[in-house]
């Protein structure tokens, strides 16, 4: 502690601190995002559809999809947190709210090939859309 | 055929067989082509032609079978929404009682100036422990709740930051409790901070619930206009009235209004008149006269008499249903400005988790003593302090406040970024047929020259103009595009009107021809023998290089009155001239006096020769006048304006002049509320009121004003406060910040920047 003579403690939470803002920005800003194709899953009307669990973040957060196809984006929260209650997709100009536990269905039809962003309403979680060829 | 999807709700379902049942009966219905019924979710799915079947034909199937089918109204889920936000509005009311309330016995007890005056029990570590655990870990439990799974993700939010806080401050102060005699042998007095994690989730809670109360009210333009919608429909069938659920209009069906009453689809009176209050829709204050023909809109409410009108547009096809559809797309999009707030949020939280940990070294290593209590609530106060809601609020709930507040004035916006640029327009271009003017013109004067009869001048005119509306020749087919252009146009109208009321015998005409923008010819019968005939104006003249020099002076007059001249001509010879007028709307000229109060300068754009566009302008109060432009220049006139340097909005009727919408950096349609111009335009404006393109700017303007404040207090206030946190101004003046003023300033910040939005509500528009 400080008031001891040979401050050991200081160049341990030193140590400790620097290998704390390390393991930070590796934990939250180094991460690769896990994609995750739509291609087999469909339902009674032959669409395509993938299901989002909506807890902490959106898994899957990258999904990967064809082009010109109707994906349907079925997003279930199970999360309470107010910041996950609505979902946006501002490149379709789509904003959903997200009731608790309920599954909400949005459509979407890419015609470009291209990365889409959505976000919560408070733009603090993301996952996007990969719309490939 | 016209496939649709529907779900709704059965009811008196209780077995298997049920199912059976019901899904026969909805299949025997001619169109149905599928249909699913679940005995879980009491719910049937069912694929069908809207063509052929209607909600009606599915409600008595189901009836017929001995169940009840509700069909749900649309936007049902918006109530939805609102008794699920107010059970977690009154969920965390309760959580801010009780923690504030825990909270305060905790404080009283453990706080340095008020624990004299506390009972001695309160005084007790170990009663503040069991005081403050189900703080942390009840109340609480909604931050725990949202940081596991996201740390499961690898990201972290407000949250996170509350927990680590919190969890640090609580988790030191139990120690403290258990083991004070370790604290003590360190040098450092036992001393619990349970009040601090107790008071700042009590605070925080009471923020964010504050904060959802303001928030539910940036989507209220929505629900009021969701608000709008009729319930029910008077139907005449058999000369028998009956009241209809709404969903169950058909189009087609002649529908009854009685004074008083709310219009419950759009559609055509085909009976009566009376007059009708739009403001709902338009913004427009004076209700409109509607006789036989006049067009009625769902949601608007009948004044004085009683009429009948056949619907035209039902569900998602009204013009009320459009608005909402428009004005949830421009809720969910994004404006450029925000792009800097995105890319900061989604840094900041693992930011603030770094300067925290930096903060806690420094204090430590070279900050006074007790240096780890120093360390420890310095740290704490970072991570309280920090606030990335703010910063994602601050853009997102003044586009919502402002889209909601234009679309109750009758200002559709498209987008945000329409929103956006708009306040960014220095020149505003407007059509002047239909814009400016009222786009009903009249014929004011018939000349002939040469001593020719104006009756032959007019007769010759309004043959070629018939013709131009009933293409009944093959060869007219193949113009049709162009050709629909020209004979819509009002002055045509205006022309063949003239002639049905003099009772002018027409010609036949054959070869006849439309030159967009410039007139038409063709060759007309003359007992046996063809003449061919030219009708147009100086630019057809030109290219004709027909001489207009005798008659100068007689058309340079009807010109410089504003009139629109047409004149008529063989291949070498010149006949007369038709002259038609349109009058300029009322509040146009107020219009451009209010858009020049606003330092934007306004363009007039138009077919006419400069005469004639010059007359109108200075009735106008426009000095720049961009005449003689071909319907399919005007694209390239914009763009020419843009070279300037300047950003160019359009206002136009969204139909003829959807190019130059496009090219124009922001489209604005006015006078209409048709798919067409919805889909053309950036802005649509409802009303005709020349007054509304100012306004559009203002809510711009002002939209724009509230989003910069947002940003500058949301970014100025973690740019000054986190270093505050940090104890920059510790060495200088001796200043920290408290853990529980920190949740104080944090809980604010989120909730000021929500209510400066919810200040555009009280913005007057006009």
């Amino acid at each position: 502690m400080s008031n001891t003579s040979n401050g050991m403690d200081k160049i341990i939470v030193t140590i400790f601190g620097i290998a704390g803002i390390v393991l930070t920005y590796w934990f939250f800003l180094m991460k690769k995002g896990r994609v995750v194709a739509v291609t087999g899953s469909v339902d009674s009307e032959n669409l395509l559809q993938v299901d989002i669990v909506v807890e902490g973040g959106y898994s899957p957060d990258n999904i990967s999809v064809p082009k010109g196809k109707i994906v349907k984006l079925n997003f279930l929260r199970k999360d309470p947190s107010g910041c996950l209650e609505e979902v946006i997709f501002p490149d379709f100009k789509i904003r959903k709210y997200l009731p608790l536990n309920q599954k909400v269905v949005i459509e979407i039809k890419p015609d470009k090939v291209g990365e889409y962003k959505f976000s919560c309403g408070m733009n603090m979680f993301h996952g996007k859309i990969i719309v490939v060829d | 055929m016209n496939k649709i999807k529907k779900t709704f709700s059965v009811k008196g379902m209780h077995c298997a067989s049920c199912v059976l049942i019901i899904e026969k009966s909805l299949k025997n219905i001619e169109g149905v082509s599928e249909a699913n019924v679940n005995l879980v979710t009491e719910k049937a799915t069912v694929v069908y032609d809207s063509e052929k079947t209607t909600d009606k034909d599915l409600v008595s199937a189901v009836a017929n079978a001995g169940y009840k089918a509700l069909i749900e109204e649309e936007f049902q889920s918006e109530d939805k929404e609102r008794v699920e936000k107010q059970k977690e509005l009154k969920d965390l009311r309760t959580r801010v009682i009780i923690s504030l309330g825990l909270g305060f016995l905790v404080l009283w007890g453990g706080f340095p100036a008020l624990m004299d005056t506390a009972p001695a029990i309160l005084k007790n570590f170990w009663i503040q422990l069991i005081l403050a655990t189900p703080v942390q870990f009840w109340a609480g439990w909604i931050f725990y709740r949202a940081t596991i799974p996201a740390l499961q993700h690898r990201t972290a939010n407000m949250d996170t930051l509350v927990v680590i806080g919190t969890t640090v401050a609580y988790g030191y102060s139990a120690f403290v409790t258990a083991f004070p005699q370790v604290v003590q042998r360190i040098g450092i007095e036992p001393m619990p901070y349970f009040d601090v994690a107790t008071i700042i989730i009590g605070l925080i809670l009471l923020g964010r619930y504050f904060e959802a109360r303001a928030k539910a009210g940036t989507s209220e333009a929505i629900k009021k206009l969701i608000g709008l919608q009729a319930k029910t429909a008077r139907v005449v069938k058999d000369n028998k009235e009956v009241d209809v659920p709404i969903s169950e209009v058909v189009i087609g069906d002649l529908i009854r209004v009685r004074p008083g009453e709310k219009i419950p689809v759009d559609g055509v009176i085909t009976e009566g008149d009376s007059s009708v209050d739009e403001s709902m829709i338009t913004g427009e204050s004076m209700p409109v006269d509607k006789t036989i023909g006049g067009k009625v809109v769902g949601a608007t409410i009948n004044k004085s008499g009683s009429f009948v009108f056949k619907a035209t547009k039902i569900g998602q096809e009204t013009l009320l249903a459009q608005i909402i559809k428009l004005v949830q797309e421009a809720q969910g999009s994004k404006a450029p400005i925000q792009r800097l707030a995105d890319l900061v949020s989604s840094y900041f939280v693992p930011v603030v988790i770094m300067l925290a940990i930096i903060t806690f070294i420094v204090w430590y290593n070279i900050g006074p003593n007790p240096a780890l209590l120093f360390a420890l609530l310095n740290t704490v106060a970072v991570l309280i302090i920090a606030c990335p809601c703010a910063m994602g609020l601050a853009t997102p709930t003044a586009i919502m406040v402002g889209t909601g507040k234009g679309a109750e004035n009758g200002i559709l916006i498209k987008d945000a970024e329409s929103l956006e640029i708009a306040h960014k327009v220095t020149v505003i271009i407007f059509d002047k047929t239909g814009t400016l003017t009222k786009g009903e013109p009249s014929v004011t004067d018939v000349i002939a020259f040469n001593n020719g009869k104006e009756n032959d001048v007019l007769q010759y005119a309004a043959s070629l103009e018939k013709f131009s509306e009933h293409p009944v020749a093959r060869a007219i087919v193949t113009f049709a595009a162009s050709l629909g252009k020209t004979s819509s146009h009002p002055l045509d109208k205006a022309i063949r009107e003239r002639a049905e009321t003099e009772n002018t015998q027409l010609f036949v005409v054959n070869k006849f021809k439309a030159n967009p923008g410039k007139g038409l010819e063709g060759e007309i019968m003359i007992g046996e023998n063809p003449k061919k005939f030219y009708f147009g104006n100086r630019a057809l003249m030109k290219d004709l290089s027909i001489n207009l020099d005798a008659h100068e002076a007689e058309i340079q007059k009807l010109e410089n009155d504003g009139k629109t001249v047409m004149i008529l001509s063989s291949d070498s010879d010149l006949f007369g001239a038709v002259a038609v007028a349109d009058t300029v709307k009322e509040n146009a000229r107020q219009g451009i006096e209010e858009l020049k109060k606003l330092g934007i300068e306004s363009v007039m754009i138009t077919g006419d020769n400069s005469k004639t566009a010059m007359a109108i302008a200075n009735k106008v109060g426009i000095s720049r006048v961009l005449a003689e432009v071909l319907p399919d220049q005007k694209e390239a006139e914009v763009k020419k304006i843009q070279a300037e340097g300047k950003i160019v909005a359009m206002v136009g009727d969204g139909i003829n002049d959807a190019p130059a919408l496009a090219q124009a950096n922001v489209g604005i349609a006015m006078g209409t509320g048709t798919d067409v111009a919805i889909e053309a335009a950036d802005i649509t404006l409802i009303n005709k009121d020349l007054r509304s393109v100012a306004a559009t700017i203002r809510l711009s303007k002002k939209t724009m004003r509230t989003i910069k404040l947002n940003l500058f207090w949301a970014f100025g206030y973690n740019i000054i406060l986190i270093p505050v946190a940090m104890g920059v101004l510790y060495p200088a003046f001796g200043l920290l910040l408290n853990p529980i003023f920190a949740s104080v300033a944090m809980a604010l910040s989120s909730i000021s920047v929500v209510s400066n939005s919810l200040l555009l509500k009280r913005y007057k528009i006009n």
